[in-house]
């Protein structure tokens, strides 16, 4: 699409890498948890009514994924359009529950310029950590975003 | 829900069961509306094809939620997952069965858990692994 030369400087690498969003939080609600088990097709009870192993309702693995707008900017403007995402790599620590406050923070670990068979790429390594109300990091997800 | 497995009865490059499923539109709007992904790629056939793609396709995120729902009903009712990794290589679009398969590719001990490592992946009727990824979890013992 863009037929323009972006070219990612050392220092714009440098001043975009570390950059935070602004802390998003949401209060989980058990409708919530069980729709979302729901869509995704997952009739574990764990989710709907609990099981002893998980001592009462605790959200699916990806549920995190319903939290929305957590963007660190960039602190440059890059030409692209188009947004891809090319995948996540999760780390969980403790269970979300019902209840909870999770506060998700993004940071950018890493930036990076490549041209593939979509043109000039600009792909981004976001972290995200989201913690509960007792300040306890729950999950880490880590995505690759590709602009082009 | 299933049965338990335990740590002792799995070894390396043991296959996880294959499971098929059949994502609808339905479901795309279900999911939409469940994680607030409105982008209308996933239900708007018109919008769409008017990006370039041949039909209405299946929420990345959704699908990564599928591979984490095929790890943890493999894992049992004690079964804990540690880790999920992953990558969107392909489109997959509603109305196609998509197949999830795995196996298990490690199994160790560390600190006081014990680990199991999967290779798992989303298949499309042209079995190309559209959605490959990895899973980590903790096991019980059965001592």
């Amino acid at each position: 699409m863009s037929t323009n030369s972006f070219t990612l400087t050392d220092e714009m690498r440098e001043q975009s890498i570390g950059v935070e969003s602004e802390p998003v939080s949401m209060v989980i609600e058990q409708g919530h948890v069980a729709r979302f088990a729901e869509a995704i097709g997952d009739e574990n009870p764990a989710y709907t009514v609990g099981t002893p192993e998980t001592g009462g309702i605790v959200a699916p693995p990806t549920f995190l994924r319903a939290m929305r707008g957590i963007r660190p900017e960039l602190p440059f403007e890059a030409p692209f359009t188009r947004l891809l995402d090319g995948g996540s790599d999760w780390e969980y620590f403790e269970h979300v529950r019902p209840g909870d406050t999770i506060t998700a923070v993004g940071r950018v670990e890493d930036i990076r310029e490549r041209t593939g068979s979509i043109g000039q790429m600009l792909i981004a390594t976001i972290k995200i950590t989201y913690r509960n109300q007792r300040d306890a990091v729950v999950a880490t997800q880590t995505s690759t975003s590709i602009r082009y | 829900m299933s049965e338990q497995i335990f740590f002792e009865d799995v070894r390396e490059g043991m296959e996880l069961p294959v499971e098929v499923r059949n994502p609808t539109p339905r479901q795309l709007v279900q999911y939409a509306g469940a994680s607030g992904d409105f982008y209308e790629i996933h239900y708007d056939r018109n919008f769409a094809q008017s990006t370039g793609l041949k039909d209405i396709i299946i929420h990345g995120a959704l699908k990564n939620a599928m591979l984490g729902a095929y790890v943890t009903g493999w894992a049992g009712p004690a079964g804990e997952l540690r880790r999920l990794t992953v990558q969107y290589r392909g489109m997959d679009y509603p109305d196609e069965p998509i197949t999830a398969k795995g196996h298990v590719s490690r199994v160790y001990q560390e600190g006081q858990s014990n680990l199991v490592d999967c290779t798992v992946w989303l298949e499309n009727p042209e079995g190309q692994q559209t959605t490959p990824g990895t899973a980590t979890v903790a096991l019980p013992s059965r001592n």
